[in-house]
């Protein structure tokens, strides 16, 4: 008898236009003392079965076949009241944000006891000493200091330190985290993941680590089971799926993760998933409208050359000056862009990398420092007609692709928006024209320019957002962030058509992530931010073979090792 | 491929009126009968407020058509009554069928009128507060905190008292119209002004705005192609109920006889008219327009409502 035994579940959407199966047939069953992974990329149906299990699907979600058994009880078919017993008590759950997963009005102290309390009959003293030996558990450093402490003083990590306390509280037999890691940063993943391994191996609670993250998977999980679309592709040993995957999805997702320990001349293109066509022969960009008449004089060289820059906010205002508050986001930063190259800032979040791109394009004013642009120096430019030419000459591609494009506007409006502003095309016409081969060039296809944002995927969007940064026929792209928000097998897609364009158009980047795999794939040369400060520029393979400075070598330390299926790469 | 022509295939994209059938909004107001009701019932107000001429059996501003031997008659219904006036008449003899329909024109062109003034006012304040913030920002939120802490009718009065004291005496009638507009108007701006405020601080700081901004695009143009556009939602909500209160508010005024001038009668002056005959046992002429007054505001609360519960995402 398994821990936890699901039998045929089914779980169905209904909705307006048919139902939608989130969940087909599926059945899994967790040991004691086990992390079961459950892998897939987004719609794949894995969070629904987390919230299927415990009881707290969506309406009008519901559960419309299988069986849910725990130890043997089956819970599926539980009333409200007795589901509520075993969330909590039973199963517990930790939850990806830990920013909003705890109350920000109490104390950690508050909400612990009060969970110790409803589920096990305890008194307040030993309610709160079974609260400090939990936080002590999941390594709070003073947990009887820090206990009365609101969830606001503690970080990121520590707080989903906090949130795997919260769901120890009453000894579950069961954990469902979902995408427990995915908010955080490398560092502060790395000893999560180590230590909910610790606790499911030293408490035999099982557990199920639902995430989209191969490394994640690779290092946590004892048995893998892969999802596409609501269904099982392939369950077993995760040694066995990374090493010898049977399914012909599982192999495309493996090997669509950046490599970290060794630079590709593309990524492998997983054939599997989203139908885009890669940038065909059918364009000699080099003949083409994009590939001409740039005008640009001066190449060879630096094309950019940021000296001390300095950006400083102003976190509370106050009418005197000597009450108000300052960050330096960016503080004294200087790094020089060759012509032609792909630049790379790398860093976690908070440190500044998307300040310093939004300084060069001019959202933010420096304030202080100089950024030169092909010799010119865009600080000291006053006004915005005075800053046209160079603004048409960068453009930015940003990281959420639900944003990054106006939802009012159809594709065609916002692509042709930079066109019409800067006078580049003679005719409506030759406009529309642009538009429509800026679609083919990316990938959409000239039909796509009717349609509005919401009619498309993520990975969709980011290559609309791409045509729309080409359009004013650019020679500098500030990438920030650009395949974050995306699954890996679209990740691969949209960094092969960056490194595409980059090369026909020779283009000059500037790209940030905080992933040093994608990183290593992409640039000729790595700046390594921290606290606002740029730590270390070094050419990338000399980077990741030879790191200079600690922070360096601390971070390429805590790059997942994820080193499995390799078969399908170029 | 080789596509010339300014109209792609409209095959991947279907029109408007195939893509607002298909929407969720017109799922949810095919499913709510006391929304259709309430949406047939504004329609009739509003057709026989713009062909009142038409369908009124009478002109009651034709000095030639009116008989003061016909003052004062009951409803057809009532002993006394004559078939020609079915609601009966006033005490000048004039049709209460026919002043109701060119009261309620007049009282939907001044809400209607109004409630523009107030969104181009509140609207405009909104987005330039909320995307130029800084000292701006807070100068305009006091001035709209100062006028929430006065009830919207007292403003209404107080302006309507200026212009009265200011206007010389002969264009009192002339412009009474546009001095009641102005007053109801700028006593409502101040929630378009929040609610738009709000909306565009959170706009303006995502990514599309960015990339506007990136462009090299003016502020101006951000604000009335990009922000504009993305902040409508709301205000469209807002605007509905407002238009009720607006009626209400230019009702109440001319009740008070400081509204419309009684030469072109809306719901509200008859109102106030039929109330001094009310104790004379001429009940009809203040509950009828009485009734078509509730009738409309009713109608275009309960629309308002649904629109503002339609747009909600979480509450479909």
């Amino acid at each position: 008898m398994s821990l936890l035994d699901i039998k045929d579940m089914r779980v169905e959407f209904p909705s307006r236009r048919g139902h939608v199966v989130a969940v087909h047939s599926l059945t899994l069953n967790v040991e004691p003392g086990e992390i079961l992974g459950v892998v897939g990329e987004s719609g794949a149906g894995k969070s629904t079965i987390g919230n299927a299990v415990i009881g707290l699907l969506e309406p009008p979600g519901e559960m419309t076949a299988g069986e849910v058994y725990l130890k043997g009880e089956r819970i599926d078919t539980l009333d409200d009241a007795e589901k509520r017993r075993i969330r909590g008590a039973r199963i517990g759950m930790i939850f990806q944000d830990p920013l909003t997963s705890l109350d920000p009005l109490q104390t950690i102290e508050r909400q612990l006891v009060d969970t110790i309390q409803m589920h096990l009959d305890m008194d307040q003293t030993k309610a709160r000493a079974r609260a400090v030996e939990l936080l002590d558990a999941v390594g709070i450093p003073d947990p009887d200091v820090r206990i009365e402490q609101y969830p606001h003083q503690f970080s990121g990590g520590m707080r989903q330190r906090v949130v795997i306390a919260l769901a120890l509280c009453a000894d579950p037999e069961l954990i469902i985290a979902d995408e427990p890691t995915t908010a955080l940063d490398v560092s502060v993943q790395a000893q999560i993941l180590d230590l909910m391994k610790g606790l499911c191996r030293d408490r035999n609670v099982g557990m199920i680590l639902i995430t989209h993250d191969m490394g994640v998977i690779a290092e946590t999980a004892d048995r893998v089971c892969v999802m596409y679309r609501g269904r099982v592709m392939e369950t077993g040993k995760t040694e066995q799926i990374m090493g010898t995957p049977n399914h012909d999805y599982t192999k495309s997702l493996i090997s669509a993760v950046p490599r970290p320990e060794r630079r590709l001349h593309r990524f492998p293109l997983v054939t599997y998933i989203e139908d885009a066509t890669e940038l065909g022969d059918s364009f000699d960009l080099s003949t083409h409208w994009l590939g001409q008449s740039r005008e640009y004089e001066g190449e060879g060289g630096d094309l950019l050359q940021a000296d001390n820059l300095h950006m400083r906010f102003v976190t509370r205002h106050s009418f005197f000056a000597k009450h108000r508050l300052y960050l330096d986001a960016v503080d004294d930063v200087s790094f020089k862009i060759k012509t032609g190259e792909v630049f790379g800032l790398v860093g976690e979040s908070g440190s500044g990398k998307s300040t310093v791109a939004r300084m060069i394009t001019g959202i933010y004013t420096p304030t202080g420092g100089t950024i030169r642009f092909a010799g010119t120096d865009l600080t000291a430019l006053k006004t915005r007609k005075e800053a046209a030419p160079w603004r048409r000459q960068m453009q930015m591609i940003f990281q959420d692709p639900f944003s990054s494009l106006n939802g009012r506007m159809r594709v065609r409006d916002i692509i042709a928006e930079p066109i019409y502003f800067h006078n580049m095309a003679s005719s409506k016409e030759e406009a529309i024209q642009i538009v429509h081969d800026l679609l083919e060039v990316v990938g959409l296809g000239a039909a796509a320019a009717q349609k509005f944002p919401h009619e498309f995927s993520g990975g969709q969007r980011q290559r609309i957002s791409i045509a729309r940064a080409l359009a004013t026929r650019p020679r500098f792209l500030l990438c920030d962030e650009p395949t974050s928000a995306l699954d890996v097998s679209i990740q691969a897609q949209v960094l092969n058509l960056l490194k595409d364009l980059q090369q026909e158009l020779g283009l000059t980047m500037l790209f940030i992530s905080h992933d040093l795999p994608v990183i290593r794939q992409i640039c000729d040369r790595v700046g390594v931010m921290r606290h606002g400060k740029l730590l270390e520029v070094a050419e990338a393979e000399a980077l990741f073979e030879d790191p200079q400075h600690d922070y360096t070598k601390h971070l390429l330390d805590l790059m997942p090792k994820f080193v499995g299926f390799r078969e399908l790469t170029v | 491929m080789a596509e010339t022509e300014a109209t792609p295939p409209t095959s991947s994209s279907p029109g408007w009126l195939a893509r607002a059938l298909d929407s969720d909004i017109w799922y949810s107001f095919c499913r709510s009968p006391l929304t259709i009701a309430s949406a047939v019932l504004t329609l009739l107000f509003f057709l026989g407020a713009a062909f009142a001429p038409l369908i009124a059996p009478f002109n009651p501003f034709d000095l030639a058509s009116i008989d003061i031997m016909d003052a004062s008659l009951p409803p057809f219904w009532q002993d006394g009554g004559d078939g020609r006036f079915w609601l009966g008449t006033d005490d000048q003899g004039r049709d209460m069928w026919s002043t109701i329909i060119f009261g309620a024109r007049v009282s939907l062109f001044v809400g209607f009128a109004s409630v523009i003034f107030s969104i181009i006012m509140g609207v405009g304040l909104g987005l330039i507060s909320g995307y130029v913030g800084g000292r701006l920002d807070a100068l305009i939120m006091r001035i709209a905190d100062i006028q929430l802490s006065f009830p919207a009718i007292l403003i209404a009065l107080l302006i309507d008292g200026v212009a009265r004291s200011v206007l010389p005496r002969a264009m009192h009638e002339e412009l009474a119209f546009y001095v009641l507009i102005f007053a109801i108007g700028i006593s409502g701006w101040v929630q378009y002004a929040r609610t738009v405020r709000g909306s565009t601080l959170v706009e303006k700081n995502k990514e599309y705005v960015q990339a506007a901004r990136v462009i090299g695009i003016g502020p101006t143009v951000i604000l009335l192609r990009h922000i504009l556009p993305n902040v409508m939602g709301p205000v469209l909500v807002i605007a509905t109920i407002h238009l009720a209160i607006a009626i209400i508010t230019e009702a109440t005024l001319s009740f008070l006889g400081v509204g419309v001038p009684p030469t072109t009668p809306s719901l509200g002056t008859l109102i106030r008219v039929g109330n001094d005959f009310l104790f004379s046992g001429e009940w009809w002429i203040t509950i009828f327009p009485g009734i078509a007054l509730v009738l409309l505001v009713l109608a275009i609360n309960l629309l308002g409502d649904w629109l503002r519960d339609a747009l909600n995402p979480k509450l479909r």
